[in-house]
């Protein structure tokens, strides 16, 4: 770790500058850079959490896809004949937890599915047991994290994603689509994704994905990657890209097929098998890196300082105004702030 | 509306499961770190010694640079602290790094009190960072942290033991930052008497229950060496910023007219101890520490102070800075009321001593106004008196010339006869009249 080259102090600091700080120049090798790998041991020690929401009709193969997502069966379809009658007759929440490793990093995986969701024919309202879901857990963390005596680490399980699956029509959003989007892209990052998009061709795909995304501009709805919370320019380009695509176009399949005498994961039908990791076949791989790979600790991030907030903000308004009723005129200029 | 219901149900327990395929997780650890690199690290050291220890000279060579600021002078009245932050930029990590020195600490002659302004000033720096996150609109992620991570509390090399006031000070502070005492100017002491002090030091801050930071050793990879590394404290350390050309380098060092300390040099001193510790094995574990021990307590020991409690789950949670700023102002309402209370008293006990002294005045004035009285009586008393004898006086001459006029008249009359006559009539008048 000797003998590295040293970078003078450039003038401009890549974060809030204070103007009255001064930026100098080291003389030689400190080794500060070797914080970052003390946090990379500490992190791996603790551990990370992560808790998805997958929504959309049934049969559009939500537990697949998170199956296919995170390579194991961390989904429970239910199999057999007597599925048909097991459509449940209001929206439910399933909860699995899951633990899961690899390269020495583990991760506590919780996956809520929705089933139900959609499939009345009277939909009115069905989004609210899942509104009621997330803030129950937004609840909690504030609930832990006002208590006096506090726990080292505070249990985590905000919903830190919702995949939205479309149904492949091919035409626009439907009502309840962009009914449920615009209320919980207040409260969660939803992702939506295009689900069973071999039913499309590629043309007709593009279509339906113009559609799509003057349909949500036209409404203000705002989904994830944020255009609001792009951190610098860099960010931006990364995640403009990103919003060229959304919502990704996603196939799911759990069994292996032989293609060309490699193992892919695949859906074969007669007229050919569809690689769920081709890109040229299907999004699955963009879906894949945007959650997994390269945007996860955003996803985190985001729920945590920005959902979290507006949720705390929300409420601490809510409970202050029945606490603070019977002493008059005492409206902190916090609260006259929060209603700006 | 279709009615709805939430039915859940958690998996049992957390099972692991195996992966069939490679996901991709395994880059979590560097997303985090990206994104901590992105915002920027800040790290806060708070130097505590007396005035000419070396204490800007070891963060000079510390962290290779050179910071600014003058040498303090010995005559100061108390215990100052001054701060100064700085931005380090290392190829892609930028540190915030800010250093705080205590200026006048040990040089007055009453040292009862030299500890408070440095409690006061880590207290200073939770509370802000409590009151940030008890807003309720708050912006934590972005908010400079100025909690103090890690004290170095100069040791003078004496050669003996600790002072009184070093004890005292690292008793009052070792439940609120992390100190890591060392041995400051330490070319005075020879190796062998090092090893006793050092022995000395230790056994004194046991026996008097002083906690100083542990590096941990609970993690392997850093285990031994922070092991190995909690048996040499406190780190007897030199500082230097001179370069002097030692063999065919050039090195930080000191020169005596006997020889050379070279501050890198680990037979020479612990400095390259200190900076393996404290930079670059535990930098973070010290700010984890801060903020999850020190920080903690401060909050605890400062709600329950304000008199919350951990009420039970069922109620609903409230915004703690309001309902603090709602009993501060209640505790100013009382402040307030007592004080109109006490300016009543007053006014009342005013009043009252007022009534007192126009009684007072009535009564005197009554007085006056008898004595007044009494005064002009006597004078009429007297005018009259002397009116009976102004007329007296009157009569008096009145029959005086009247007896004149007779006598003349009688000599006119002549004779002895008449005078006789006139001498019996002058004593007869006077015989009548007696």
């Amino acid at each position: 770790m000797e003998g590295q080259p040293v970078q003078p102090a450039p003038e401009e600091t890549p974060r809030d500058a204070n103007p009255a700080n001064v930026g100098l120049e080291l003389f030689g090798y400190v080794g500060i850079e070797a914080v970052l790998d003390q946090m990379r041991i500490k992190t791996m020690k603790t551990g990370f959490e992560f808790n998805l929401m997958v929504v959309g009709q049934s049969g559009l193969g939500k537990s697949t896809m998170v199956n296919t997502l995170f390579k194991s069966k961390v989904s429970r379809k239910p199999t057999g004949p007597s599925y048909e009658e097991r459509i449940p007759k209001t929206v439910q929440l399933q909860s699995v937890t899951h633990v899961i490793e690899e390269k020495g990093v583990k991760m506590k995986l919780t996956v809520t599915d929705t089933p139900g969701f959609g499939d009345q024919i009277n939909n009115e309202n069905c989004w609210d047991p899942i509104i009621k879901y997330i803030n129950e857990q937004y609840e909690k963390y504030l609930r832990e994290e006002i208590l006096i005596s506090r726990k080292r680490k505070i249990p985590d399980t905000r919903v830190h994603s919702c995949v939205y699956f479309v149904p492949p029509t091919g035409h626009w959003l439907r009502p309840l689509d962009l009914e449920f989007m615009r209320r919980l892209s207040k409260i969660v990052n939803v992702v939506p994704v295009i689900a069973k998009a071999d039913t499309l061709t590629l043309e007709e795909r593009a279509e339906f994905k113009k559609r799509i995304q003057k349909d949500l501009k036209a409404h203000g709805i705002s989904v994830y990657p944020q255009e609001d919370f792009d951190d610098n320019s860099d960010d931006r380009i990364l995640n403009n890209k990103i919003r060229d695509k959304i919502p990704f176009a996603v196939v799911g399949a759990d069994k292996e097929h032989q293609v060309n005498g490699k193992r892919v994961l695949g859906r074969k039908t007669k007229w050919g098998i569809i690689e769920v990791e081709n890109p040229a076949h299907c999004e699955f791989p963009l879906l894949r890196d945007l959650l997994i790979r390269s945007h996860l600790q955003d996803l985190k991030d985001i729920t945590h300082n920005v959902h979290y907030e507006s949720y705390r903000v929300q409420r601490l308004n809510e409970s202050n105004r029945l606490a603070l009723s019977p002493i008059n005129g005492l409206l902190g200029k916090d609260e006259v702030e929060s209603d700006l | 509306m279709a009615a709805t219901e939430i039915a859940r149900q958690v998996g049992e327990g957390c099972r692991t499961v195996p992966l069939s395929g490679h996901v991709g997780f395994d880059s979590l650890p560097d997303q985090l770190v990206n994104k901590s690199v992105n915002h920027g690290f800040c790290f806060n050291i708070l130097c505590v010694g007396e005035t000419g220890l070396g204490k800007s000279t070891l963060m000079d060579t510390l962290f290779n640079t050179k910071f600014e600021g003058e040498p303090a002078s010995h005559s100061q009245p108390g215990v100052q602290l001054k701060s100064s932050t700085y931005d380090l930029q290392e190829s892609n990590v930028g540190l915030k790094l800010t250093v705080v020195g205590t200026v006048g600490f040990g040089d007055q002659i009453n040292k009862e009190d030299s500890y408070k302004p440095i409690v006061e000033f880590i207290d200073a720096q939770f509370e802000a960072y409590l009151q940030e996150e008890l807003k309720i609109k708050r912006v934590l992620h972005n908010f400079h942290d100025s909690r103090i991570h890690a004290c170095l509390y100069f040791i003078a090399p004496t050669g003996h033991s600790l002072k009184s006031l070093d004890l005292v000070t690292m008793k009052k502070l070792d439940s609120k930052v992390n100190i890591i005492p060392i041995i400051a100017k330490s070319d005075a002491i020879s190796k062998s008497e090092l090893t006793k002090f050092k022995i000395k030091i230790t056994s004194e801050l046991v026996s008097n229950g002083v906690q100083i930071y542990q590096f941990p050793t609970d993690d392997e990879s850093v285990a031994e060496i922070n092991g190995t590394m909690n048996a040499h404290l406190p780190f007897a350390v030199i500082g230097s910023t001179e370069e002097l050309k030692i063999g065919n380098k050039m090195m930080k060092a000191r020169q005596y007219p006997w020889g050379t300390v070279q501050v890198e040099n680990e037979a020479h001193c612990d400095f390259v101890k200190l900076r393996e510790m404290l930079i670059r094995v535990n930098m973070e574990d010290l700010r984890e520490q801060t903020h999850t021990r020190h920080y903690e307590l401060y909050r605890r020991c400062k709600l329950e102070e304000m008199g919350f409690k951990d009420t039970d789950p069922d109620s609903k949670p409230f915004s703690l800075q309001e309902t603090y700023e709602a009993k501060r102002n209640e505790f100013l309402g009382e402040l307030q009321k007592k004080e109109e209370e006490m300016r009543q008293m007053f006014v009342q006990r005013v009043k009252e001593k007022e009534a007192e002294l126009k009684e007072a005045e009535k009564a005197l004035h009554e007085k006056f106004d008898c004595l007044k009285k009494m005064h002009q009586d006597e004078k009429k008393k007297l005018e009259d008196k002397k009116k009976s004898l102004d007329d007296e006086v009157n009569a008096f001459k009145q029959r005086k010339t009247a007896a004149e006029l007779l006598q003349s008249q009688a000599q006119q009359a002549g004779g002895s006869q008449t005078l006789k006559r006139e001498k019996e009539r002058k004593n007869n008048p006077w015989l009548c009249t007696e």
